[in-house]
């Protein structure tokens, strides 16, 4: 409907503003308002929960790939039935992570609500599962880069000062590996707030359905989807300026 | 290098500029009215031609009982029709800005639609049904309150269950056939919708149903912009004789078979 026409009388005009404003009431009115909000708290309950779960499975596997490209050698040469079971575990791992990232996440998730969770009525709780599982993926690979990018010598000082393996991870690995991989982090916990606008897909409320429902109803695409793209852009700027922040509060101890 | 990105640059704002000065143009298809000069005026319809029996394409027209109905009408009045096919979201608001004189696509008449347009008489009507799958619990119309309903987005069947249901018994798919596969795995307990896609789904997956209730009989009409009502007189009139005549009906016979 000439929307670009429309923004543009609007700050031609001032008493264009009072006719957008009104269309805004008319949009929302009629208890929409409280779709969008509920889409809003839907999105922002299935982002915290895959985020969460994104990064347990994240460390998990990072875990197991690092230590099994850091340990191979030796444990090899040790012989043994733990370097067996690490390379399988390391295998699974590695398959984990070539379906996962090889497939779409809109294809996972419809996977998962309509074949692996036959039975789940709820429609969040399967997005939370697909798609902390999807950004696990990410997340473990974003940490293994960490944990390798660390000198080799960190480790061994850390050996040499009579730390067994788990606690030179726990304390001189991690620790440093946690700074140098936060950008990018936050990178996927951006994108993945993005990615749950799929959510829709299998009759989740989340935002953006919700501003395509509004817009179904009202036949107004402009305000509704400005709404839903501003909220997003919000909810993304929020998260960037706490990473920001815990971002320069783990740099202090550089000084 | 920075020569060619001068000229792309010009371009680029030219082109801007010349995209915002189109936007306040709009075609007057109305002026020709007062041309008497003029061999034949020309009835602008716009459509969706997605939505078979009403309008779909053959043969690379436009065909269907609106495609059919709309001509008899510019027939009556002597005018040439001419079938837009754009995306059904568009076809109020076109018909709002009078980029086209009616629109006409299984537009079922509704208290949201008629705040943008007006509309005609009723020329058809759509039903709306309700899938379970068999041996379910829900039996009538009445059983379905307190009962998960799926749904297919922004459609009339979205709109009257949530008025009737409310929105936590509603859960939305993109298309039918998904709701339909929700309905399969348990997910909703029954799906309301068009009838006509509601057969073919039933047809195509075992163990389902279409309750012999219809949910809502839907009246589709002819929509026209608030300030058009010249046109919208013309046409109401002519669409009325051919009710009355009988055409209408053949039309609508010719496509569904009972």
């Amino acid at each position: 409907m000439f929307r670009p026409c429309f923004v543009f009388k609007i700050f031609r005009k001032g008493e264009r503003m009072k006719e957008l404003w009104n269309e805004i009431l008319f949009v929302f009115g009629d208890g929409r308002h409280e779709l969008m909000i509920n889409g809003f708290l839907n999105t922002l309950k299935i982002t915290a929960g895959a985020l969460v779960l994104g990064i347990v499975i994240g460390i998990l596997v990072a875990a197991v790939r690092s230590s099994f490209d850091k340990n191979r050698e030796s444990m090899k040469k040790r012989g043994g039935i733990g370097y067996w079971v690490l390379s399988i575990i390391n295998a699974v791992c590695k398959v984990y992570l070539t379906v996962i990232r090889g497939t779409p996440v809109v294809v996972q998730l419809m996977i998962m609500y309509f074949v692996v969770f036959v039975s789940a009525k709820d429609g969040v709780p399967v997005a939370i599962v697909a798609f902390g599982i999807n950004s696990g993926a990410y997340v473990a690979e974003i940490f293994r880069a960490g944990i390798m990018s660390i000198d080799n010598g960190q480790f061994e000082a850390g050996r040499s000062l009579g730390f067994n393996y788990v606690q030179t991870m726990r304390y001189i690995i991690i620790p440093q590996m946690f700074k140098a991989v936060l950008p990018t982090l936050c990178n996927e916990f951006i994108a993945l707030i993005k990615e749950t606008s799929v959510a829709g897909y299998v009759g989740v409320m989340d935002l953006t359905k919700s501003g395509n429902v509004v817009a179904g109803r009202t036949f107004e695409y402009f305000i509704p989807l400005f709404t839903v793209a501003i909220i997003y852009l919000v909810i993304v700027m929020a998260l960037t300026s706490l990473v920001g922040r815990l971002e320069r509060r783990l740099r202090k101890s550089e000084r | 290098m920075k020569k060619f990105l001068k000229i792309a640059s010009i371009v680029l704002v030219i082109a801007l500029v010349a995209s915002f000065a189109a936007c306040g143009t709009k075609p007057d298809t109305n002026a020709d009215e007062n041309k008497a000069d003029e061999p034949k005026a020309v009835l602008t319809m716009a459509t969706n031609a997605e939505f078979p029996p009403y309008e779909y394409v053959e043969n690379g027209e436009i065909v269907g009982i609106d495609a059919e109905i709309a001509q008899l009408i510019a027939d009556k009045l002597g005018m040439e029709l001419e079938i837009v096919d754009i995306a059904f979201d568009s076809i109020i608001p076109g018909v709002q800005s009078k980029k086209y004189d009616m629109g006409m696509a299984g537009l079922t008449v509704n208290d949201e639609r008629l705040e943008k347009v007006n509309f005609s008489t009723s020329y058809a009507t759509g039903v709306q049904v309700v899938i379970v799958k068999e041996g379910s619990a829900i039996k009538t119309l009445d059983d379905i309150a307190g009962k998960k309903i799926g749904v297919q987005t922004s459609t009339t069947g979205d709109i009257y269950a949530t008025d009737d249901y409310g929105e936590e018994a509603i859960t939305r798919y993109d298309n039918g056939a998904v709701a339909v596969q929700a309905l399969l795995a348990d997910k909703v307990d029954c799906v309301i919708i068009d009838n006509e896609p509601a057969k073919s789904y039933v047809a195509a997956n075992e163990g389902l149903q279409i309750l012999d209730t219809e949910y809502t009989v839907e009246e589709y009409a002819i929509c026209f912009a608030k300030d058009n009502t010249e046109l919208q007189a013309k046409v109401d009139a002519a669409l009325k004789e051919l009710i009355a005549d009988g055409s209408v009906q053949a039309v609508i016979d010719k496509y569904i078979k009972k």
